[in-house]
């Protein structure tokens, strides 16, 4: 699995993905967070991070996809997936290989984003009046947030040999994961459901991570939503010896 | 035996690819694997290396189960597939660093250089793979397969596209290659069988039509080419 995680990872870096993705993350959430008057900090007059944790699932749902489009497609596609399942290897050791290098890739999008934190903590009119713990579990909640969405980009990808679908496959069920159940909710006929609606949504535990309160709930619920998503992407690749 | 094939079938559907073909292989022989298009050759290689199941019959290589030891088996296969995909925007090195990350192989420098001189890639080492041309890229292909010194290659037509100089390079390699280990390659040249086989089975729709020593066959067949004989062979409807 190692073998795979770093060849995905020297991937990433070689092709550019790491850097753009990096850098289109950072430009948006900079410019959200410090330009645009609406969602600007400057403007809005408390020294908070939250309309920066508000944006980023929604840049998230689009970049994660671009992030792991190719990574099974591609594979696919080339014949290479063929050089790889033939090797001793299982097909968990590739998709979780797969798995980790994309949520890598995640994290250090988020790292220079603590550079937004270090820059509210100077900017409070008592210095360091940032509710820190809300910060730390907001980043927790969107790492948790990342790799449910990592790994639902992955399924799409292991889909077909177009990267295109595996793409807006991708964002249409992080999209429908996040906020769509939400919405479901408040369908005047589902209203009997409302609550365990919400429940199946990803915004409501990512919400309650981002107050700063780890409840387990929330974590297996994370954790749940990758495994699940993992387990249908194996499903997919072993469907080739049906 | 290296490789033994019992009673081997794979169905797609109503049609079937591979009907009942037993056959085994030996050390130190190179097995030519002759027939037209869509004869099952590739598709009994995938199931040699675990990539796709048979239906029926069972396939041992170097003892063990395809089903049953599926990892074991990979150990020991070498594998050049057809069209020989492969990473082209990975450096030559790095590919093959990878492939030996993969079989966790100790020595990796050594290794590496070791097989890169064996397959000529000395001038190319420092290339990406998408910038090769097509003989150096099946160059890489082979170099993939013979890195972690398999019991068993397995190479699906392992010279298509090269030039003739090329065509002598990787064929004296895959000779020599056969004098230690079990290699089956798949090909349409007549020539290159006779360059390099030992031993030829040809398959006809599923259904292997000849399996002999190439020399046992030609004296079968009255001394008659092999295009001849696999003409023969093949093209009764």
């Amino acid at each position: 699995m190692l073998a795979i995680l770093y060849k995905e990872i020297s991937g990433f870096f070689s092709s550019l993905v790491a850097y753009i993705t990096i850098a289109a993350f950072l430009v948006v959430t900079g410019l959200f967070l410090w330009v645009f008057p609406e969602s600007s900090i400057l403007d809005y007059g408390y020294a908070g991070l939250d309309s920066f944790f508000n944006i980023s699932p929604y840049i998230f749902m689009f970049l994660i996809p671009a992030i792991t489009m190719r990574s099974l497609a591609e594979e696919r596609k080339d014949g290479t997936f063929e050089l790889l399942v033939t090797r001793p290897v299982t097909d968990w050791d590739i998709l979780l290989g797969k798995f980790f290098a994309s949520l890598v890739i995640v994290i250090l999008t988020l790292l220079p984003t603590l550079v937004y934190y270090v820059t509210v903590y100077q900017l409070g009119v008592v210095k360091g009046n940032v509710d820190t713990g809300a910060v730390i579990g907001s980043y927790i909640g969107l790492i948790l947030l990342g790799s449910a969405f990592v790994s639902i980009g992955l399924f799409a990808s292991s889909l077909g040999k177009n990267q295109i679908i595996a793409f807006t496959i991708a964002v249409f069920l992080c999209f429908i994961w996040f906020s769509g159940f939400d919405s479901f909710s408040q369908v005047l006929s589902l209203r009997r459901l409302d609550s365990f609606l919400v429940v199946i949504g990803i915004n409501q535990h990512y919400q309650s991570i981002s107050r700063g309160v780890l409840d387990t709930r929330d974590l297996i619920y994370f954790l749940s939503l990758d495994a699940i998503f993992l387990l249908f992407t194996k499903t997919v690749l072993g469907a080739r010896k049906w | 035996m290296s490789i033994s094939v019992t009673n081997l079938s794979k169905d797609y559907g109503l049609q079937k690819a591979v009907n009942g073909i037993s056959f085994e292989a030996a050390a130190g022989k190179v097995l030519g694997f002759l027939g037209p298009n869509g004869a099952g050759k590739s598709t009994t290689m995938k199931i040699l290396t675990c990539f796709i199941p048979q239906t029926s019959g069972t396939v041992k290589v170097c003892g063990f189960d395809v089903n049953d030891n599926p990892m074991e088996v990979k150990q020991n296969i070498g594998y050049l597939p057809e069209h020989n995909p492969l990473y082209l925007e990975m450096y030559v090195k790095e590919a093959l660093g990878f492939i030996c990350d993969i079989h966790h192989i100790a020595d990796k420098q050594n290794r590496i250089n070791e097989v890169i001189e064996m397959t000529g890639l000395t001038g190319e080492q420092f290339k990406k793979i998408g910038a090769l041309s097509k003989g150096y890229r099946q160059r890489v292909g082979l170099a993939q397969a013979i890195l972690p010194d398999p019991q068993v290659l397995i190479l699906d037509e392992p010279t298509s596209g090269l030039d003739p100089n090329q065509v002598v390079g990787i064929r004296s390699l895959i000779k020599q290659l056969g004098k230690t280990k079990t290699v089956i390659l798949s090909t349409h040249i007549m020539q290159e069988v006779e360059a390099v086989c030992d031993q030829v089975i040809i398959i006809n729709k599923g259904q292997i039509v000849a399996d002999d020593e190439l020399g046992i066959l030609r004296k079968k067949y009255q001394g008659k080419s092999l295009e001849d004989i696999f003409i023969e062979l093949t093209n009764v409807n």
